[in-house]
């Protein structure tokens, strides 16, 4: 391995990237001028980092499978639905849950920016926000499906869902089958977050 | 689903200082995103944007654009406290905490 930088290291600090410099400028002025306080900030990258998950959808989901009540509810007012067991905040005002039937898969994307239901998901994944899933959602759902990995049958139609700072989707992925003996929290163990978006399917336990 | 939410700091900065300034009612959240949507298509003309640096470059970006037009920090001002920063990061030991005046 070749050594780093213990005989040449530089004589000051690392520099920061061009961006990180100008996000240090933009924190001092607004800090400055009382716009924003920095323990703030640090509590919103804590709640976004490490407390805020799909964990949250993944148990919306279950409810859903276990509980036909909820499941009526959630597809007629998600935000309602989600916000009885806690799920409220930022960029989860208007969650509106679209379900995979065996006629319909729906597939969520974003093709403005990034919205996203934030308290269900937590913050968008990398490819989320890629030009590249952007662009291709719309266009060519089921390549993009292939890419990750997910087969649909032919005759299930695929709906994508533009979601907007004004309304986020959830997908409501189908329960699998096998899993009828399984409580809340074994179903949501199953649910990933790409399951959410519909780029994944929920498969039953081995 | 063990990818690290923000891949570098200074993603995790920029995410939250747009998410405090629209909490305290400084922009609403359509209006961020009509503004980060355009910086988005403006930087993804040249080529295809990833969801990583390229995409919390743009974020930066439209955080300036933002400021400004709702006049609370001006493109004069951010650049000289950048230059600052850039400065204090050169002159600062290794290890030591950067700081500026």
């Amino acid at each position: 391995m070749p050594h780093d930088h213990a005989d040449d290291a530089p004589p000051h600090s690392l520099l920061s990237p061009e961006p990180a410099l100008r996000v240090r400028a933009l924190e001092t002025l607004l800090t400055r001028k009382g716009l924003i306080d920095p323990a703030a900030l640090d509590e919103i990258i804590e709640t976004y980092a490490h407390k805020v998950g799909p964990r949250n959808g993944a148990a919306v989901v279950a409810r859903a499978w276990a509980d036909p009540e909820f499941r009526r509810r959630l597809l007629e007012d998600a935000t309602a639905a989600v916000a009885e067991m806690g799920f409220t905040g930022r960029q989860g005002e208007h969650v509106v849950a679209v379900e995979n039937t065996a006629e319909q898969h729906n597939m969520v994307v974003c093709t403005l920016c990034s919205c996203y239901p934030w308290p269900l998901l937590g913050i968008p994944p990398g490819w989320y926000k890629s030009d590249a899933y952007r662009a291709r959602a719309v266009r060519e759902p089921r390549k993009v499906l292939a890419e990750f990995g997910v087969t649909l049958p032919e005759g299930q139609r695929v709906r994508v869902w533009d979601s907007t700072a004004e309304v986020r989707y959830l997908v409501l992925p189908m329960r699998p089958v096998g899993t009828d003996g399984l409580d809340e929290s074994a179903l949501a163990a199953l649910v990933s977050r790409d399951a959410m978006i519909g780029t994944a399917l929920v498969e039953a336990p081995r | 689903m063990t990818e690290p939410v923000f891949e570098a700091p200074w993603h995790a900065q920029a995410f939250a200082l747009a998410v405090s300034l629209e909490a305290r009612g400084a922009f609403t959240w359509p209006e961020w995103t009509r503004i980060f949507g355009g910086v988005l298509a403006e930087h993804g003309l040249s080529r295809e944007l990833d969801g990583g640096d390229d995409y919390f470059n743009a974020w930066v970006a439209a955080l300036e654009r933002i400021c400004a037009e709702k006049g609370i920090a001006g493109a004069e001002d951010l650049r000289a406290l950048r230059d600052a920063w850039e400065a204090a990061y050169l002159s600062t030991p290794h290890g030591a905490p950067v700081r500026i005046g």
